[in-house]
Formats: structure tokens, C-alpha cells, sequence
């Protein structure tokens, strides 16, 4: 079967899900409306997984190289001769993999939602933003042309707005929502003014033009593009790493993070689809679309680099001193996505060397499923404990026998313990960064034990610690709660199975991994080591944590206020932007330049006053002003004479 | 197709008014008279695109011209090109939207006990767009500064009846102030109309003649001053741009739309139209001067929005940074930025027309523009709360709604200008991007969502039909624009490059 004959329906399904839930939602389906929207998504991920067979294994192999293929590609506006926005859909291996994720995912958690948000006054309102924050990821993921994934960035970052801003009436959700905009809003700034670059200097706005005129090293874009140069670099790295700034804002990397914890107060689902599976993954996607271009240039590529690794290390301490289960899981996040920022970072371009990219988009992959899951396992323990605090819970595993399971294969893949998904993934990354620089794989190596630390630290304090007796409470959840928990604790299991490297490369040609089981040793041992220390620590009621926290009592206490990054933000935006530039550009406005408005006004009506006194009628008035004029007119010649 | 229509026909709506009586009739009248406009500016759209698909690639379609002061040799000369269209489909829209939203008439006059003067404030309302409409079809100098003035006196009335807060003092802040734009327009008409050589041996105001003539750089240098800032007070140049907000926050919704919507534009128009058009040297010569005043305008305007507290004077401060970018636009002078700044003064004027409507509609249940005493309004009523989202959505750039596109097309323009300040200028633009959804989310977010502030609100209704339909009629403007620009593009774009390629052809 030809692509063009279903594919368009695989965005196009939620986006009519959006407008028709959206407008006639609350009137007519408040009560079908998930139904609706989750049978809409159930078929545009069995559309996205026929196309991954039809793409992976069918058609998309050419001559031993995954060829892109552009399904439809049309002229949205135009700008001039080359220039312009074009709406497209492009199967590259990248792209078919994340419609697998993002389709799959979302389709969990439309599921998941079924049973969670079940008797909310505006769930018809909650699935219609689902289906349009699923409409714009696809739409991101199948960018043709670099304004096109511009304008679905802004579209991805508004639903996740209207999502974490859910529960409006509460200030703390409304709050969140406004920074995670804001801030992400100040990154895609860079995103704007680096695409306005690459405008300029490559004379187009589509991805493959401007891809394969700049790596072509006597191209005059190129020529171009590397010979300006502007503050000691040249443009193409402020291009690259001005759109880096746009995907750090968005992958919440640090300084840009701050967002991503408060973005929990949004409904769980949400958090499980936006804030770790897909949207924030969209910063990783971003540079690995652009690959070729960064591997042009050594300053842009190595900024990748360090932002990516000290994410992910400042990330990992942050999550082992919080207690609200979504802020670990949130950090967590950011440390994975650290995890494969600073892989793409590191990675050649060509065959072996490219370790790096497969194991990103490998890590990326994994991650998305035994992430979501950990936070739909977080929302059913919410769902049933009312509180998102580490001490309203413990004891949990008899209550809730499926969320306890799924959750520790969810934390046993993140930690990166054989067999489970998260181990390939990982190994992958540390295998590359072993590779290219010992430095960076110490500090991942040593960032992975961490996790396995605070992952498991979360699992003991919500499966095990306290024995609670839950006096009465409603089960664990509804099969469509549970369903969605088991499907992904599989594949968490299953799909580390995947051989990548055959089919997402940075060139398109598969390689063979080395897989070496001797330099598993090392990272394996440290992930137990990290759930050995939390088993000891956390399994049972103790004050071993409490002491030693006291004994680093000041460190703890800056990673837990993590690391006053917010009290340094907020310094800024109160002090110096409102402050300094708001005010006093609204009492300038008010006081100075009305005013002066105002004055001339009555400087007028002063003046036509006086002036007015002038024509008395008097003769002898008249014959004075004649002489003083006379007068002052002869001094005024004398004078210049 | 004839252009007078559209003259024609609010006149004759305006005249039909004196023959009624009662609130009901004299909105019925209107509503047919509005919507009677809005059908021939479609039919005027669809004539246009058959001209131009027939292959008429004159500068200006639909001409007619009679003479009306023989002696100083004035003429009723119109036409219209695409820039004029979209001009025109955009007053249409205003004022179908601003009628519909008066349906019961500033509800504050229901309880201050002053007579109604339904009649009056209709007919202003149509005088006002004789006004516009006879504005963006004139190809005379002096036909055109007529129809400017025309729009410029029922403002004053508008607002000094029907308006609110400190009405009087407004209304001649705002009056004064454009009057002083007119006077500065008239001295540089009259020059150009003095200094352009003879057509057959007499002096002329038609713009389409004045353009094929060469005007010497001196004069030019010394009108074009005039022209752009005279113009650019009607949309808000910077430091003449203090009429904005108290005019908008006195005036009846409908007026606030109207001004904002409409009104604006006729500055932006002219600026392109008359002094880029005609004296492009000069335009290039003070660009600097534009670019340097626009951006201020833009950023300064996002600025001192940010610390406002009243919903109008927010949507007034924000119309000055969005007016900024038609200047800055305008200012560049590429081609794609031109086309840029005319697209933004038509986005402008949906979005910003759309955000009255709102702030109206909020005002007229709340008796309150306060930011702080509002909150929580989704809860009350869903419907307006939705539009606000949506307006103010439109307003910080969101893909999908028109201002995007807008804003895009200029910045993308601006790019092109090589000029290094220039591009920390559209850098600086773009920045306040940022500042713009700080703004408008901190007024979403204290609005619409949060708490309910005021028990009293929960007793308030959502949107009547009339309102509904308001705010459909410019949402689908907004749509149209930002889901399928291409047509708003091709409409522009040729219009676009002539007045460009006056400017290139005198490098």
C-alpha cells in the first residue's frame, strides 16, 4: 500500500479529535468524548506501527541506506522565490520511530485518562487538549521544513500550557503553566533568531536543502555561512547553538529546566505523556535532525556536549533529596534527557563513530516507555492516596500488586539492570562516551549509579517502608487504568531487544554494535550498589536517611532547594526585568512623555491666553509694541553688524 | 464592480438610520447595512481575484475618476489594489463585529440615566467607515485626506458621549493629537502637490500620476517627515502614541474596536501608501529614523504593557508594540517585509478588535476592567473565557492564528535588510515576543483562570447571541489569515512589490 493513501490520517485523526471534542465537546460528549479520543488515537498508532513494518522493512531500504521519503509536502506561505513555509511529511528513520513513540505513548495514556479523569466537569475540555497536543507532536516529528517544526513547537508548547494548566482554579497549576510558556517561549527566541540564519545564509527554509548545501564544503552557503563571523564565531555556530538554545528550553536542559518540575501540577497522564515521553524529547529530536549540521561544527557540537552531561549530573543529585514523587520522576527526566543530548554530542558521523546518535535515539526509544509508565504508576499511586508526598505513602504492595510490578520493571530499566530496556539503551551511551572521552564517562557512569540510588529510594518509599493500613480506599483502579500499565511494563521489558543500530543511523546505513559483556561490569555494579544503598536505607522505617542528611547538612540543603536556580530566575524577572525596565517604562510613558503631550497642550492655551491681551484696542498699547519692535530690531542689526 | 458601493452603502445605512426609532429597529437597519458591506467587500474579493486570474495586471483595478474641484484640480479618482482589499475586507469585518457587540448599546448608559442616542451612536459608527472605506480607495491626495478626516470626527463624539471614565479629557487628548497628524499629512500633500512636475501643465494630487514622477531628493527629504509622521500618530508612532491608550479606555466597546481596528490602519496605510510610495528616496534616506522609533515603539510598548492593571489600557499598550511592527515593516523596505506589515495591520486589526469585543463583554457583566478584581471567569462564563484565550493566543504570535503569520513575514523580511543594526533592531523585535507572553498570560492567567475573585461573578451569564456571533465572525478572520495565509500572501504580495520596486529602481 502506498504511503499518501492513509498516512495524512495519522495527524489528521487527533486533529479532528481536537476540533470536534474542542467545540462541541461539552454539550454533546462529556461522556464519550475519551471514548472518541482514545479510539481516534488507537488508530493513528496501529496506522504509525504499519508504517514503521511498511517503512523499516518494506520500502524504506534503499541501495543498504533508509532513504527519506516525502510523503506530501505543499506551500503553506510563500516568502519569496526560495524562501518559504512548507507543510510536509518526511519518513526518515528518526521520524517513523518517533510516530511509533508519540502515537504509542499517547495512546496509553488516552487509555490510562479513561479511568483517572473519570468524572471531571471538563473531561471532554481534557481530551480535546490531548488530541491537539498529539496532532502538534506529529506534526513536529514530520517537519519538512525547519519553520514547519517552529510552528509545532509553539503549538506543542501551548497545549502543554492549556494541559498543565488544567486544574486553573488552582494559583500553584496557573503559576506552573505561565513559567513553562514563558520559559520556553525565551528559548525558542534563540530557535527564531538561529532559523532566521540559516534563512539568510542557506537560502531556504527546507531541512534536506539546507542540510546537504552546507555539508557540502564548496557550496557558497557554506563558504558563506563559516566565513562571517560575529563576536569571535562564526554564524553557523551561532545558528546551531542559538537553535540548541531553542531545544535545551524545550528538553529542559539546564539553565532552562526550571520549568519541567513545576509542570507536575498538571493531571498525571499528562505529565506521563508531555513531560517525559514525547514534548520534552522534542529539544533531542530537534539536534538530531540537524545532525549533519552539528557535526560541522566542533564549539556547537561540544556545547551539546556539557549542557547535555551536567544536566544529567545535576539533575540525578536534585532527584535524591525530593520528596514529591512527579518532582523525582520530573528530574529524573531531565537527567535521561541529559543522557541523550550529551551522546548526540559525542557522536562521529559516519558508521561505528556513530555510536553516539543510535544510542541517543535508542535511549530516547526506551526511555519513553519506561518513563511513561513510571508516571502513570506514580498517578495510579496519586489516584489512590490523594497526595503526591513520599510520606503519605509506603506499604503500597499489597494494595496495588499490578502498579507495584510494572513499577519496579519501570525502575529496574531506568536503573539499567539486564535484561530490562533501559540497560541496552544505557549501555550504548556509555559505551560511546567511553570512546570519545574517559572524562564523560566517568561522570555518566558515576550519574547512572545515582539513578539506580534515587529510583529505587522512590520505589522502596512508595511499595514497601511504612506497613500502612489503608482503612478505605477504592482499589487499585479500573482495568483501563491498569491495562495501559501492563502493556507498557512489557515493552519496558521487550523492547531493549530491538537491534537499533540497524535501522536508526546517523547516515542511514546499518552497523553492527559491539556489544561487550566485560564492560557491562562496571555500570551494573554501580546501578546495584545505588538500589543496595536505597534498600538499605528506605526499605524499612529507619533514621539512617535523616542522619545522613543532617551529616551534609548544607549540601543537602542546596540540592534540595535545587540549587536556587528558581530564587536566582525569579531575582531576575522580579527585580530587574519588572522592576528596572517594566515600571519605569510605564511611569516614563505616564509622567514624561504624556505629560509633555499635556503640557504642550497647555502651553498652547497659555500662550493663545496671553497673546490674547495683545489685541486691547488701546492705541497707546499699539504705538508701545511699535517702538519696542522698532527697537529690538535695530539692536538685533547693530548687533550682527 | 464599483467601488462607490462602498461609500454608498454605509451612507445609505446612515440615512435609512434618521427614518427609525427605537433601539430595535435602528439595530436591525445596522446590522443589514454592516452586513450588507461585508457581502460587497466578498464580491469585491471575488471580482478582483477574476480580474487577476483573467491576467489585468494593472497597479490598480476598478478605476473611476471624476473631477470635483475643477480649479485645484481634485478629483474623486479610486481603485483598489490587493493591499486596499484586504484593507477593506478588514474595516468590513470591524464593523459588522462592532455592531453586533453594541446590540443592547453601552451597557453603562443603562444605568447612568443619560438619554441613548441609539440613533447617534449607529451613525457614527457609519460615518466613521464612509470615512475608512473612502480612505483606502482614494488615489487622490486630496480625496483621501478628506475621507481621513471624515474618520477622524466621530471619534471625538463617540467617545465623548458614550464613553467612559474620563471621557472629555480623552476625547480631546485623542482628537488634538490626530488633528496635529492631519495638519502635519496636509503641509506634506500640499508639498508634494507643489513640487510634482505638471501633468499637462497643471498641478495634481493623484497619486498614481505623482508616482511616476520624479520628485528631487530635497523635497523629498523635507515631506516625507511630514507625511510618515503625521501618518504614523494615527497608528501610534512612538512618541506620539499616548492618545492610544487613553482613547481606547474611555471608549464604548464598539468605538475601542473600531479605533483600534480600523483607525490605526488608515495611519499604516498611509504611511505605506503616500510617503513610502511616493518618496521612496526619502524613505530610504530616514529609514534609520523608522526602524529606530519602531523598535522602541515595539519593545517599549511590550514593556510598559507588562505593568498595566486594566484590561483596555493592556490591549491599548500592546497595540502600540503590535502597530510598532507595521512601522518596522514599513521601515525595512524589502519586499517580504512590506507585505509583512500590511498583513500585520490586518491581523492586528481582527485580533485586537477581538479583544475589545472581550474585554467588553467581561466589562459589561462585571462593571470591572481591573485585573485584580477579576478571576476565575472560566468558571462563570466559558464561552467569552475561550475567545480571551484565543484573542490574546492570536496576540502573542501562536501558529494557527493570524499574528504569526504577521510576524514571521516580518521578521523573516527584516532579516533580508543586510544592514547590521538592522538585524539587532529585528532582534530586538523578536525579543519582544517574549515580553508579549509574559503579558498576556499574566492577564490569562489572573482572568481567566485562578480563583474566582468576586462571589458576585458566579451569578453572571456568558455570551449572548450576538456577542457569540461577533466574536465567531472575527475569529474566522483570524483563522482564515493564520491557517491558510497563502491567499492573504498572493492578495498582498504584488501590491507589496510595486511600492518596493519604486525603492529599488532609485538605488
Amino acid at each position: 500500500m502506498n504511503f499518501s493513501s492513509y498516512i495524512f490520517l495519522i495527524p489528521l485523526l487527533p486533529l479532528i479529535g481536537f476540533v470536534v471534542l474542542g467545540i462541541f465537546g461539552k454539550k454533546y460528549f462529556n461522556q464519550s468524548a475519551g471514548t472518541i479520543a482514545t479510539g481516534f488515537l488507537g488508530i493513528s498508532a496501529l496506522l504509525s506501527l504499519y508504517t514503521a513494518y511498511q517503512y523499516f522493512f518494506v520500502v524504506g531500504l534503499v541501495n543498504q541506506v533508509y532513504q527519506p521519503i516525502q510523503v506530501f509536502n505543499f506551500t503553506w506561505l510563500q516568502f519569496s522565490e526560495n524562501l518559504s513555509i512548507n507543510l510536509g511529511f518526511v519518513l526518515n528513520p528518526i521520524s517513523v520511530m518517533m510516530l511509533v513513540v508519540v502515537t504509542f505513548v499517547s495512546f496509553m495514556v488516552h487509555l490510562f485518562s479513561l479511568g483517572y479523569m473519570k468524572g471531571e466537569e471538563r473531561f471532554a475540555t481534557y481530551y480535546s487538549f490531548l488530541q491537539l497536543f498529539t496532532f502538534s507532536m506529529l506534526g513536529l516529528v514530520i517537519s519538512t521544513n525547519i519553520f514547519q517544526i517552529y510552528m509545532f513547537w509553539e503549538l506543542v508548547g501551548v497545549s502543554s500550557y492549556l494541559l498543565i494548566g488544567y486544574y486553573f482554579q488552582k494559583p500553584s497549576a496557573v503559576a506552573a503553566s505561565k513559567k513553562a510558556f514563558i520559559v520556553t517561549r525565551f528559548a525558542d527566541l534563540g530557535f527564531l533568531i538561529g532559523i532566521l540564519i540559516f534563512a539568510f545564509r542557506g537560502n531556504t527554509l527546507d531541512f534536506d536543502v539546507l542540510i546537504s548545501r552546507l555539508t557540502n564544503t564548496q557550496s557558497p552557503e557554506y563558504l558563506n555561512i563559516t566565513s562571517v563571523s560575529f563576536l569571535g564565531a562564526s554564524l553557523l555556530t551561532w545558528a546551531l547553538t542559538l537553535v540548541f538554545i531553542g531545544g535545551a528550553g524545550k528538553s529542559a536542559m539546564f539553565p532552562l529546566h526550571i520549568w519541567l518540575p513545576d509542570a507536575m501540577e498538571g493531571p498525571t497522564p499528562v505529565s506521563a505523556l508531555i513531560h517525559a515521553a514525547t514534548m520534552v524529547v522534542a529539544g533531542v529530536y530537534l539536534v538530531a535532525r540537524l545532525f549533519p549540521l552539528f557535526q560541522l561544527d566542533a564549539i556547537a557540537l561540544n556545547i551539546v556536549t556539557y549542557v547535555g552531561l551536567l544536566s544529567a549530573l545535576f539533575a540525578a543529585i536534585i532527584a535524591c533529596t525530593q520528596t514529591d514523587i512527579k518532582r523525582v520522576l520530573a528530574y529524573s527526566t531531565m537527567s535521561q534527557i541529559g543522557y541523550m543530548m550529551f551522546a548526540l554530542g559525542i557522536s562521529g558521523a559516519t558508521g561505528e563513530m556513530s555510536l553516539g546518535y543510535t544510542a541517543s535515539m535508542f535511549h530516547l526509544f526506551t526511555h519513553a516507555f519506561f518513563k511513561s509508565l513510571l508516571f502513570l504508576g506514580a498517578g495510579a499511586v496519586i489516584h489512590m492516596i490523594h497526595s503526591n508526598e513520599m510520606k503519605d505513602m509506603g506499604g503500597l504492595r499489597k494494595y496495588m500488586p499490578i502498579t507495584h510490578i510494572t513499577f519496579l520493571v519501570a525502575c529496574l530499566a531506568i536503573s539499567g539492570i539486564p535484561p530490562f530496556a533501559g540497560f541496552f539503551s544505557k549501555e550504548e551511551i556509555l559505551l560511546a562516551s567511553y570512546q570519545s572521552n574517559k572524562l564523560i564517562f566517568a561522570v555518566a557512569l558515576i550519574t547512572s549509579g545515582i539513578t539506580a540510588f534515587y529510583m529505587f529510594r522512590l520505589y522502596f518509599s512508595i511499595f514497601w517502608k511504612k506497613e500502612k493500613q489503608l482503612e478505605h480506599h477504592h482499589g487499585e483502579g479500573t482495568w483501563n487504568m491498569k491495562l495501559p500499565l501492563i502493556i507498557l511494563g512489557i515493552c519496558s521489558v521487550l523492547v531493549g531487544f530491538i537491534p537499533f543500530s540497524n535501522f536508526v543511523t546517523a547516515d542511514g546505513k546499518s552497523f553492527h554494535s559491539s556489544f561487550h559483556i566485560l564492560f557491562s561490569v562496571a555500570p551494573v555494579s554501580l546501578a546495584l550498589i545505588g538500589i543496595f544503598v536505597a534498600y538499605v536505607l528506605y526499605q524499612k522505617e529507619n533514621n539512617k536517611s535523616g542522619n545522613i542528611a543532617n551529616s551534609i547538612s548544607s549540601i543537602y540543603k542546596v540540592a534540595y532547594n535545587k540549587f536556587y536556580i528558581d530564587e536566582l530566575y525569579l531575582f531576575i524577572t522580579k527585580k530587574i526585568v519588572f522592576n528596572l525596565i517594566g515600571k519605569p517604562a510605564a511611569w516614563f510613558d505616564r509622567n514624561v512623555i504624556d505629560a509633555s503631550v499635556i503640557g504642550t497642550a497647555r502651553v498652547t492655551a497659555n500662550v493663545s491666553e496671553k497673546i490674547k491681551e495683545f489685541q486691547s484696542g488701546k492705541v497707546q498699547d499699539y504705538i508701545i509694541y511699535f517702538f519696542v519692535g522698532i527697537l529690538s530690531f535695530a539692536i538685533a542689526i547693530l548687533y550682527i553688524w | 464592480m464599483s467601488l462607490h458601493l462602498l461609500i454608498i452603502l454605509p451612507l445609505l445605512t446612515l440615512i435609512a438610520l434618521l427614518f427609525v426609532n427605537g433601539l430595535k429597529q435602528v439595530r436591525l437597519v445596522s446590522l443589514i447595512g454592516a452586513v450588507a458591506q461585508l457581502v460587497v467587500s466578498f464580491i469585491l474579493l471575488y471580482a478582483f481575484w477574476q480580474e487577476r486570474s483573467h491576467g489585468n495586471t494593472a497597479a490598480m483595478l476598478f478605476e473611476s475618476n471624476y473631477s470635483w474641484f475643477k480649479t485645484w484640480h481634485i478629483n474623486y479618482h479610486v481603485g483598489v489594489d490587493g493591499i486596499s482589499i484586504s484593507m477593506i475586507l478588514l474595516t468590513a469585518f470591524v464593523v459588522v463585529a462592532g455592531v453586533l457587540v453594541s446590540w443592547n448599546m453601552p451597557a453603562r448608559l443603562n444605568y447612568s440615566g443619560v438619554e441613548k442616542m441609539n440613533k447617534e451612536f449607529f451613525a457614527l459608527l457609519f460615518l466613521l467607515s464612509v470615512g475608512a472605506y473612502g480612505f483606502f480607495i482614494s488615489l487622490d491626495l486630496f480625496t483621501l485626506f478628506f475621507f481621513l478626516e471624515v474618520a477622524v470626527i466621530p471619534k471625538f463624539l463617540l467617545i465623548g458621549i458614550w464613553g467612559s471614565g474620563k471621557k472629555e479629557n480623552s476625547a480631546m487628548k485623542l482628537v488634538l493629537m490626530l488633528m496635529f497628524g492631519s495638519a502635519l499629512v496636509f503641509v506634506g500633500l500640499v508639498g508634494l502637490y507643489y513640487n510634482t512636475p505638471l501633468n499637462n501643465g497643471s498641478t495634481s494630487f493623484d497619486l498614481l500620476y505623482i508616482s511616476t514622477q520624479n520628485i528631487s531628493l530635497n523635497t523629498q527629504l523635507v515631506f516625507f517627515p511630514f507625511l510618515f509622521v503625521g501618518f504614523g500618530i494615527f497608528t501610534a508612532i512612538f512618541p506620539f502614541h499616548t492618545w492610544v491608550p487613553d482613547g481606547h479606555s474611555s471608549a464604548p466597546t464598539a468605538a475601542s474596536m473600531f479605533l483600534a481596528g480600523i483607525s490605526m490602519k488608515l495611519g499604516g496605510y498611509g504611511c505605506l501608501r503616500v510617503a513610502t510610495f511616493l518618496m521612496p528616496d526619502a524613505a530610504q534616506h530616514y529609514s534609520w529614523i523608522i526602524i529606530l522609533l519602531s523598535t522602541i515603539a515595539i519593545i517599549y510598548g511590550a514593556f510598559a504593557t507588562m505593568m498595566q492593571t486594566d484590561l483596555k489600557y493592556i490591549n491599548a499598550y500592546s497595540s502600540i508594540s503590535h502597530c510598532g511592527f507595521v512601522l518596522l515593516g514599513i521601515g525595512m523596505l524589502t519586499k517580504i517585509s512590506i507585505t509583512g506589515a500590511v498583513m500585520q495591520m490586518v491581523s492586528h486589526g481582527l485580533m485586537t478588535a477581538l479583544f475589545f469585543a472581550v474585554i467588553g463583554m467581561i466589562y459589561e457583566r462585571t462593571h470591572t476592567r481591573a485585573v485584580k478584581e477579576l478571576g476565575g471567569l472560566l468558571k462563570v462564563m466559558p464561552f467569552i473565557s475561550a475567545v480571551f484565550v484565543l484573542a490574546g493566543l492570536a496576540s502573542l504570535g501562536l501558529p494557527g492564528l493570524s499574528g504569526f503569520v504577521a510576524e514571521m513575514t516580518i521578521f523573516i523580511g527584516s532579516w533580508q535588510n543586510v544592514d547590521t543594526t538592522y538585524r539587532i533592531a529585528t532582534i530586538i523585535a523578536c525579543a519582544s515576543i517574549v515580553v508579549t507572553a509574559v503579558y498576556i498570560l499574566q492577564a490569562v492567567g489572573k482572568v481567566i483562570m485562578g480563583p474566582v475573585e468576586n462571589e458576585n461573578h458566579l451569578q453572571l451569564g456568558d455570551a449572548s447571541w450576538n456577542e457569540k456571533w461577533a466574536a465567531a465572525l472575527l475569529t474566522f478572520g483570524i483563522l482564515a489569515i493564520g491557517l491558510a495565509p497563502f491567499w492573504l500572501e498572493k492578495l498582498i504580495g504584488p501590491g507589496a512589490k510595486i511600492i518596493f520596486d519604486r525603492i529599488v529602481l532609485n538605488y
